[in-house]
């Protein structure tokens, strides 16, 4: 075994621990500000084995996007709700929680043997390593041009749909199209313009 | 560039991704708080990726169609916990609220 190979053992060691024991943390921290902190880790992690992997594009894919985005809208949106709240509780949750982890345990032990019976066709052919990049860019332009476009516009959607369902409901004030009107309504703006709907 | 093909079996990825899709499930199901239920997606989402990117690195290694549906599924991600959270919020504003137990508009 030279340093290369032990190295990368190591180094898959350590990040799939961080994942599981990330991935725990998650779900069980009660604090859920220390949960969105410990799923940037499982982020950062899951990048580290796509670079194990020779991926090195959507490892940087998945740190812009989840660890930047995602994981970033995430804590702006614990910030927005954050509201310390007695949650009301609810008898047989303990057994519920128990039957549910029976039921997660039982996926697992399938999943389990899936993945080790299986009798994978391994080796396939040599990976292509750092070419992968422009090899996805191909993929992109060629063969996969209507989901890439389609993409696109799935983001457009959401990104307007997202606007839409969470900004208040807009002037409590009829604005008309002249613009005294509209110099009333500015004049008037240090009282409240927007009508603040989250008291009822 | 290093051969993995040798060294960690593919089944060692697959069995990682397995237990963070199992500990998405559960929290999935057991989650109170509408932040955490979007979180576990996010990690459920993950091992999926995982799944592909392993199949794609050792079975798939010249053709690489796995890491572009990585991507494909990185951006359904974004977008999905965009409106995700979006929802969240506006039902925030009407219930004052994010324990999932007492969001049963749909109820009948």
């Amino acid at each position: 075994m030279t340093i290369a190979t032990s190295t990368e053992l190591i180094c898959f060691l350590i990040l799939s621990s961080v994942i599981v024991s990330g991935g725990l943390g998650v779900v069980l921290i009660d604090n859920i500000v220390y949960s969105a902190f410990l799923l940037g880790g499982v982020f950062m992690s899951v990048a580290g084995l796509y670079l194990l992997l020779n991926a090195s594009f959507v490892a940087a894919a998945q740190v812009l996007v989840y660890v930047g985005a995602v994981n970033v809208l995430i804590l702006f949106a614990i910030m927005l709700v954050n509201k310390r709240e007695e949650l009301k509780p609810i008898k047989g949750l303990k057994i519920r929680k128990f039957f549910s982890g029976c039921v997660c345990a039982g996926l697992l032990a399938l999943l389990f043997r899936v993945d080790i019976t299986t009798n994978w066709s391994t080796p396939g052919p040599q990976a292509i390593g750092e070419i992968a990049t422009e090899r996805i860019g191909e993929h992109l332009f060629t063969d996969y041009l209507l989901p890439f476009e389609l993409a696109s516009v799935l983001l457009l959607m959401a990104m307007i749909g997202a606007i839409v369902l969470a900004r208040r409901d807009v002037l409590s004030v009829e604005v008309r199209e002249s613009d005294s009107i509209r110099e009333k309504v500015i004049k008037n703006s240090n009282n409240n313009v927007l009508l603040d709907q989250s008291i009822d | 560039m290093f051969n993995s093909q040798e060294l960690i079996p593919l089944n060692a990825y697959l069995l990682v991704a397995s237990i963070l899709f199992c500990i998405g499930v559960w929290g999935l199901i057991n989650s109170r708080n509408a932040v955490r239920v979007l979180m576990s997606i996010e990690l459920m989402l993950n091992a999926v990726n995982i799944n592909l990117m392993a199949f794609s690195s050792y079975i798939d290694g010249n053709i690489i169609r796995g890491q572009v549906f990585t991507v494909f599924v990185i951006t359904v991600a974004a977008a999905e916990a965009a409106v995700g959270l979006a929802i969240l919020l506006s039902l925030y504003r009407n219930r004052t609220t994010v324990d999932m137990e007492s969001f049963n508009l749909l109820k009948w």
